[in-house]
């Protein structure tokens, strides 16, 4: 039972640093814009799948540890994940039993949401407002979100993981 | 897969505890970063962590570096006859010209030696690759392999083989992250080739081009005009070229012409880069130049009662001397 706990921590903190490896590793120029938030999405589908894993404060040091992999600025990611697992974890309940389409509709809407206070941060701190296509990437995410979930569900089972 | 978990959450009210953790972490963020705006703390904490984060970096950089290699491994033996061909051209005329230049290089030397100058043509470069790492902030940053081990400053210009491409920034031990010239926040004294015409190009928010928002209307500006680095400022040395002028308009006050411009560089596919090591010399009015006379063994003992009245007098001379300088360097922009 022990060893099953530790294979399943090692798959959370492995999905994690997973998504921010993607987060970083480079597109080519075009397909840039076309980059989803990887530890959003990640982060998002532990929050449904297991409540008790996923806290504020994990979010948080997680949000950290990608600020100081981006260099940003240091508290950006923490504050975008925080409030993103807030929201996801409020009202994880009815999320959970949403029908698939349903589902992809609210994680664009925590992905647009996510934008807008990255846009609000990053515009307080004096830079210039982005360019249009970097409004495609909460879509993006949207797009791949049945994806992902089925994909780690599957996993999940295969590796018999709580 | 069932498991009870009712009371801790309620299919639709939130608990109290959970806000007001939110609004503590909020809170935190907040205070982080603006402390980190700031001063800037974020890059010492990086320096410190980057035992961790330099694997990282090359750990994300491995699927560019892979791909790289596929498309050489892969490619056609045709094209790589081809692109053999094109670059044995390149070399070729490019050690023509440099043959040519190199007499013309000598002379510029001897006259510049003539006028008492210090401008060198020689360069004292390092190579360097790009990481192929995404560090958010609108694609405005590379990253490069090269870093505080191996003598790499933040300041020193980056160039590759068309053009300037940028300065460093930051400086981790083994790698350093590079602010481009068409970062928003980042501007570069420049002259146009042809008029001589000296301004400032920024880097434009839309993205891989430069903006010259203030030419004076009377100012002569052309489309394929050529922008080289003026020296000015003393960061980047003068003479590279920074970009090619690609539409002049007036700008919507009226009061002056604003230009874009391509950037020289290929700022997108470099691989390679050059850093410079030879800063371009430290503006400011030159050292003030020793009052000519006697030379010292020749001249007449100075009495030992008026020294005082003789050496207020002689910082008199030198004040007087020295003022002139500064009016003089103030007439260029910093």
């Amino acid at each position: 039972m022990s060893r099953q706990q530790r294979l399943s921590r090692w798959w959370f903190l492995g999905t994690l640093a997973l998504a921010l490896l993607l987060m970083l590793v480079p597109l080519p120029s075009v397909l840039e814009p076309f980059k989803p938030y990887w530890p959003a999405l990640i982060l998002l589908y532990w929050c449904l799948e297991s409540e008790d894993r996923v806290t504020l404060g994990m979010a948080f040091a997680l949000g950290l540890v990608a600020d100081l992999l981006n260099g940003v600025v240091l508290g950006e990611q923490a504050m975008r994940l925080c409030a993103l697992v807030f929201i996801a974890l409020r009202f994880r309940s009815r999320l959970r039993f949403f029908p698939m389409w349903q589902q992809t509709l609210a994680v664009l809407a925590l992905l647009l949401n996510d934008r807008i206070l990255l846009l609000v941060v990053r515009v307080l701190s004096g830079a210039s407002l982005p360019p249009a296509d970097w409004w495609i990437s909460p879509f993006v995410g949207a797009l791949l979100w049945p994806f992902l979930f089925l994909l780690l569900d599957d996993l999940r089972a295969r590796l018999r993981i709580q | 897969m069932a498991r009870a978990r009712d009371e801790s959450s309620p299919l639709f009210a939130g608990n109290a505890a959970g806000t007001l953790r939110l609004i503590f972490y909020l809170a935190l963020t907040m205070v982080l970063m603006v402390l980190d705006h700031r001063n800037s703390w974020l890059w010492r904490i990086r320096y410190t962590a980057s035992a961790v984060i330099e694997p990282v970096y090359r750990l994300a950089g491995l699927p560019a570096v892979g791909i790289r290699t596929a498309s050489v491994a892969f490619a056609d033996r045709q094209r790589l006859t081809e692109q053999n061909q094109r670059l044995r051209e390149d070399l070729l005329l490019a050690n023509a010209k440099l043959n040519r230049m190199s007499a013309v290089a000598v002379q510029n030397e001897r006259l510049k030696q003539l006028l008492d100058t210090q401008h060198s043509l020689e360069l004292n470069v390092q190579l360097a690759h790009v990481i192929g790492v995404d560090m958010g902030a609108y694609r405005y940053q590379i990253t490069l392999n090269l870093g505080a081990r191996d003598g790499v400053k933040p300041g020193q210009p980056v160039i590759d083989a068309h053009g300037v491409m940028g300065q460093i920034k930051e400086v981790l031990p083994t790698t350093s992250v590079v602010m481009l010239i068409t970062d928003p926040s980042h501007a570069i004294p420049v002259t146009i080739e042809r008029s001589g015409l000296r301004t400032v190009a920024y880097g434009s928010a839309d993205g891989g081009q430069l903006s010259l928002p203030n030419i004076p209307l009377a100012a002569d500006v052309r489309v394929g005009d050529h922008l080289l680095t003026s020296g000015l400022g003393g960061r980047f040395p003068p003479g590279f070229p920074v970009g090619e002028v690609r539409s002049v308009a007036p700008s919507p006050t009226g009061m002056f012409q604003m230009a874009q411009a391509d950037p020289a560089a290929d700022i997108d596919r470099s691989e390679d880069v050059l850093l410079l090591h030879d800063q371009a010399e430290p503006d400011g009015p030159p050292a003030p130049a020793t009052p000519m006379g006697p030379p010292a063994d020749l001249a007449p003992p100075v009495q030992a009662a008026p020294a005082p009245a003789a050496s207020s007098q002689s910082s008199a001379f030198v004040k007087k001397s020295a003022t002139p300088a500064p009016a003089d360097s103030s007439g260029a922009p910093p």
